[in-house]
């Protein structure tokens, strides 16, 4: 494929138009953006499908509606499809793309072909994964962590594929991250300055770090377990006199960065989307700066919290135990500071606004019960039941979906020019909210009186709460419905939403709704600090329009 | 604020004028400045690769990671050990350092002009990666152990491996460069960006050997 050079820029047919474009390897940020998101929401609706097998199996005690080997299979697909084709594609790679050029006054990313292939290396990858399904022996029964020696003695060929799968999209994820922290750091349009980018930047620098320094770690761990399956060595059998222990550090070194890979860009999204709704300055831009650095570094540090079980000597408890108890701290101020912006403002109570707040709700739940499980003791008694899993959902799904959702509301106007139903929206967040706090607060209970996670079988005294939570997850499944035919109908039938609905200043919605192909017609809008809401009548200008005469050039 | 006013930050007007002229020109499909054509943005190219080194130095750190932890808990069997044979591989290791410099001269060379003597440096440099390949692939079949027979030996071959890997690429970027640094090549004294990264990425490779080394044969 060739560019075409300044002289002979015509439209030439190089790519498809139209529609057509979001099946081409498009270099256009914002179609790979999209393409990152209705990938996402594919695989999305995969990994729900799969976890309504499992609350349908747990609605009764006994392995009935399917086999014991099929619920570890449906299990570890789960888990696999919804961390690293659906949470970790979307909120990075979706809306990364989308806004970071648009934030940092760039038309594309630093490297719009490597950012081609970021994405296409995702679709081969899920296929790959849910296909192996299908093969001898099924797809891979270890669940999501792989852990030796159980994912050496489970039908090898579904485990391979599971292994290549998700180096695959690993790989995907990290020039993904090297184009992100280039764009950032280095596509910054002349004179804007770091501490003026919109929170959404930092949490994505933030989150590209730990995408650049944990996952070939991760990418490694698993060259070497698929050595230990095909090649039959010993690095994790300890039958050969290998170490499962190393496994898990090594494994657990990038998965327990992978929850802020998949939480840290859901705080900079709610942090776009408050302030605009609330019509209030983002309470606190710096501590919230100074709190994502920090859970970055603490975030490198806390890993063997994940192994209190696993022998690990009384120190490292410790050490682990406090590192833990740290990240609290940042998380607090992150929690403080969205209160403090909503405090007192013009709220908006949309569908964008309802699912941010459901988002903090859910998050301060699940954040607390993160805080309980660092603590050793405690942290014994439940290990690897149900409470885990609680604690899990709250933090990934509570929060990081609830922003997707909060996110789609937000910005569809901008991707479409259409504004979505906001009734539809509304009784879509009441189904998921309720549904959600349904489905995954019996788990508390379940797990604190000991029922162990990944097991299709359980004693009958918890049958009744498990009916509940799986009543709570039919609930969150009939929630689709008026999501998809809200962003289906509207796309051709919605309200214009016009190019800046929501009396935006962040630079996205100083362009026309959709963008044009490099952004903005003309010079990219002058930008000064990105949230100067509720700034008194005549002092700012928000007339809605695409170019510099909205965005004033002078100091505050 | 000066500074920000219109037109003085993109000096790529002729691509931005062709936009101008189309208001809604969501019917192009190639943005106007891809990876070749820098648009009159920085060239994040060196930036890119120094960030993929350090993704790629990860991976390694996450072997190293595992081989001290394995050397320092795990026994191995009875007759097993985990010295090594040294003189092979420190004459590899000389060999590798010293392709740091002849491919740094490479550079030189050609920034000051003389693209032959670049050309044969980067030759050199070539030879000296095989030379430490042929190396490494005779002290493989003189090795007493195989790939499975101890965790030791699995340890060693999947971590040299990995890093022979990483010398294999190398070599073919560097006959690459000393390709296109031929008369009437795309790299030239002005613009050299395949053959700075192609260095980079050697002496990348260069500096982990010697850490590989160090824990490896010395320790």
């Amino acid at each position: 494929m060739t560019v075409a050079s300044p002289t002979d820029f015509e439209p030439q047919g190089l790519q498809p138009q139209g529609w057509l474009k979001y099946f081409s390897f498009s270099l256009d940020h914002k179609v790979i953006g999209l393409q990152y998101l209705v990938t996402g929401f594919i695989f999305y609706f995969i990994g729900g499908a799969l976890a309504g097998v499992i609350r349908t199996e747990l609605t009764s005690p006994i392995s009935d509606f399917v086999s014991r080997e099929t619920y570890n299979e449906v299990l570890t697909l789960h888990g696999t499809v919804m961390i690293f084709l659906w949470i970790v594609p979307v909120v990075n790679g979706a809306f990364g793309n989308y806004l970071i050029p648009f934030y940092v006054g760039a038309r594309d990313m630093a490297f719009p072909r490597l950012n081609a292939v970021a994405f296409w290396l995702i679709p081969p990858a899920g296929i790959l994964l849910i296909a192996s399904y299908f093969v001898a022996g099924g797809a891979a029964q270890s669940g999501w962590t792989a852990y030796p020696p159980l994912s050496l003695s489970t039908p090898a060929i579904g485990q391979v594929i599971w292994i290549l799968s998700v180096l695959l999209l690993g790989g995907s994820s990290i020039f993904g991250g090297i184009n992100f922290i280039a764009t950032i750091l280095k596509l910054r349009r002349p004179g804007l300055k770091l501490m003026q980018l919109p929170m959404y930047c930092w949490a994505m620098l933030g989150t590209s770090i730990l995408v650049v320094l944990s996952t070939p770690v991760l990418a490694g761990t698993l060259i070497l377990l698929s050595f230990d399956i095909i090649a039959h060595t010993g690095f994790f059998n300890p039958a050969l006199g290998g170490n499962v222990v190393v496994y898990q550090h090594l494994f657990w070194f990038y998965s327990h960065p992978a929850v802020y890979i998949m939480v840290l860009p859901a705080f900079g999204l709610v942090s776009e989307i408050l302030p605009i709704h609330a019509r209030k300055p983002l309470f606190g831009y710096t501590t919230m700066v100074y709190s994502i650095l920090a859970i970055v570094v603490l975030g490198l540090v806390v890993w063997a919290h994940h192994m209190f079980t696993s022998g690990t000597p009384p120190w490292m408890r410790l050490f682990f135990t406090i590192a833990t108890s740290f990240i609290a701290v940042p998380t607090g101020i992150k929690f403080f500071n969205w209160l403090a912006t909503l405090w007192g403002g013009k709220l908006a109570l949309n569908s964008a606004m309802l699912f941010s707040c459901g988002f903090i709700i859910n998050f301060v739940f699940g954040g607390i019960t993160g805080v309980a499980l660092a603590q050793v003791p405690f942290d014994i008694h439940v290990h690897d039941t149900y409470f885990v899993v609680a604690h899990f959902h709250y933090i990934v799904y509570g929060g990081t979906v609830f922003v997707i959702f909060a996110s789609v509301y937000h910005w569809y106007p901008k991707f479409t020019g259409r504004m979505l139903n906001e009734d539809l929206g509304r009784l879509h967040f009441l189904l998921t909210f309720i549904g959600f706090n349904l489905c995954f607060t019996p788990q508390h209970w379940l797990g604190l009186n000991g029922m162990p996670r990944r097991v299709a079988e359980y004693d009958p005294s918890f049958t009744t709460l498990n009916q509940v939570s799986s009543v709570g997850a039919l609930l969150m499944a009939i929630s689709t419905l008026p999501f998809l035919i809200n962003v289906i109908w509207s796309a051709f039938a919605g309200e214009l939403a016009g190019d800046n609905p929501w009396k935006a200043l962040t630079p996205e919605w100083l362009t026309t709704s959709p963008p044009p192909v490099e952004n903005w017609v003309g010079e990219a809008p002058l930008v000064t600090h990105p949230y100067d809401y509720g700034i008194p009548e005549g002092k700012i200008d928000l007339r809605v329009a695409s170019g510099a005469d909205l965005w004033f050039g002078g100091k505050r | 604020m000066t500074s920000l006013a219109p037109g003085s930050a993109n000096p790529a007007g002729a691509a931005r004028s062709a936009i101008a002229a189309e208001p809604t020109s969501q019917a192009h499909g190639a943005p106007a400045h891809g990876a070749d054509d820098h648009g009159g943005h920085v060239d994040a190219r060196l930036f890119g690769l120094a960030t993929f080194l350090v993704a790629d130095g990860m991976t390694f750190a996450g072997f190293f990671a595992a081989y001290l932890t394995f050397r320092a808990v795990n026994p191995l069997p009875a007759g097993s050990s985990y010295e090594l044979e040294l003189i092979l591989p420190t004459i590899n290791t000389a060999l590798l350092v010293i392709s740091s410099f002849t491919f740094h001269r490479a550079g030189s060379n050609l920034r000051s002009g003389n693209q032959a003597a670049c050309r044969s440096w980067l030759l050199g440099t070539v030879a000296l990666g095989v030379a430490f390949l042929a190396g490494q692939m005779v002290e493989y079949f003189n090795l007493p152990f195989g790939l499975t027979d101890n965790l030791f030996a699995s340890t060693f071959y999947a971590l040299t491996g990995f890093h022979g890997l990483h010398v294999t690429l190398g070599v073919i970027c560097i006959l690459i460069v000393w390709w296109q640094a031929r008369q009437g090549g795309r790299i030239t004294q002005q613009d050299h960006f395949g053959l700075e990264a192609a260095e980079l990425y050697w002496h990348f490779v260069d500096g982990i050997w010697v850490v590989l080394y160090g824990i490896l044969y010395l320790l």
